[in-house]
């Protein structure tokens, strides 16, 4: 305990409301009762955690390894004052949770959990000396608060990570336009078209008309699930657009809740070439191209 | 009204006429270009006009009202015409504004263009 004198100035620093010599001392002492007691004070949390139903993702051997670190790092955290090493390892905690579908008010919820446990053994410890339990507890509470703060502000910050990861990868997939015969391209709509994809739709598809050289295009709506009115005028627009640099637009795959919608706000269709299906889509395209496929009889069944 | 250089090239490929705007082109060059493609027509006595715009990264109301105008005009000369070249980004601009190209044809490009004339004009001219 005696290097905490080096590392003084730094807990001032996280501490600010509390500076003093006596809070100085009261820490490294709150620092060896939480480290002489770790394993029943571990135990009794990863009890309350248990009682809780919280993490029930985990497993009880998993939880004892994540249980045991968390409580060093606390532990380090209340010594060092320094937060650094507890966002490392929260950030990282965080990466391995998530995708097993961990959610925020669990992360915290534990956290505070253990803040509880500990808060019950300092009482337990100085329930003899009132003003002495005071003065602990005012060193103990703000790192405790701090604690639980970083650890949900890390998990958070990684969630949100993912979910903008996840939205970059979306949006790189969501529009391929697909070649399927020389100048004639396929653009499969998959998922709920919102204006942010419509806009990017539109400049992938006029670009590659002009890439491919395309004459007709077929956009197929199967995988759309609704439409609105914003975006089916910027659908026209599109098609509109595409016939400006010489392309005819086949739209296929039409929904029934798509078709009723687009009537009944009145969006104008009439210029508009649709088709039932994929299917006829592309036979359509086909004749318009001067294209005939037919099967040779000598093959299949 | 503009009389230095033309900053549009129209020249003649057997039956058809080919106006490649290289400029932004501001309103006096429009109708200038107008008039002399108009008047090019009948002495050529062309069937066919071909407007190219891809060198343009803008088309403003008036410069595709112009361009409509030629085409109605040049149809009441004999000629059918057709704009090739129109750029994305124009494309959907004009699209945006409410602004098209009414019943002129579009093409992607100059070969597109021509190709489509040439279908067009055998058409015409089969017995």
């Amino acid at each position: 305990m005696m290097t905490e004198k080096s590392k003084a100035p730094d807990m001032k620093d996280a501490f600010p409301p509390h500076p003093g010599t006596e809070h100085e001392q009261l820490l490294p002492q709150l620092v060896a009762h939480l480290r002489e007691h770790r394993s029943r004070l571990r135990q009794e949390w990863a009890g309350r955690i248990l009682d809780s139903h919280l993490l029930q993702a985990m497993t009880p051997q998993e939880m004892a390894a994540e249980t045991t670190s968390v409580y060093d790092n606390y532990v380090e955290v209340l010594e060092t004052g320094s937060v650094e090493a507890l966002q490392h390892y929260a950030r990282d905690l965080s990466e391995r949770i998530i995708p097993r579908g961990v959610e925020t008010h669990e992360v915290v919820g534990i956290v505070l959990l253990l803040r509880d446990v500990l808060a019950r053994s300092l009482f337990e410890k100085y329930q003899g000396d009132f003003p002495l339990l005071d003065r602990v507890l005012d060193a103990y509470e703000p790192a405790a608060n701090r604690i639980a703060n970083t650890v949900a502000v890390s998990f958070v910050d990684e969630r949100e990570r993912v979910i903008r990861q996840q939205q970059d990868s979306i949006r790189e997939l969501s529009t391929p336009v697909l070649p399927v015969r020389e100048r004639l391209l396929i653009l499969p709509i998959i998922g709920v078209l919102d204006t942010e994809r419509a806009r990017q739709l539109t400049e992938q598809l006029l670009g590659g008309i002009r890439t491919h050289r395309a004459k007709v295009v077929v956009i197929d709506i199967t995988g759309a699930p609704d439409v609105d009115e914003a975006v089916a005028n910027h659908l026209v627009r599109t098609v509109d657009a595409s016939r400006l640099m010489g392309a005819s637009v086949i739209i296929t795959g039409l929904s029934p809740k798509i078709a009723q919608t687009l009537v009944t706000i009145g969006v104008d269709l009439s210029k508009m070439n649709t088709i039932g299906d994929l299917q006829g889509g592309l036979e359509e395209a086909e004749r318009l191209l001067g294209f005939t496929v037919s099967r040779r009889s000598d093959t299949l069944e | 009204m503009d009389t230095g250089p033309a900053l549009v090239s129209i020249l003649r490929q057997g039956w058809y006429l080919i106006a490649s705007i290289h400029t932004a082109l501001d309103d006096s060059q429009l109708l200038r270009f107008q008039r002399d493609l108009i008047h090019e027509i009948g002495v050529r006595r062309s069937r066919g006009v071909i407007i190219d715009v891809a060198a343009l990264d803008v088309l403003d109301s008036f410069g595709s009202r112009t361009l409509r105008n030629i085409a109605e005009m040049a149809r009441l000369r004999g000629a059918e015409t057709i704009i090739v070249g129109i750029q994305p980004d124009v494309a959907f601009a004009m699209v945006e504004l409410g602004m098209d190209t009414g019943s002129v044809s579009t093409a992607l490009d100059l070969e597109e263009g021509l190709e489509h004339l040439s279908r067009r004009w055998r058409h015409a001219t089969r017995p």
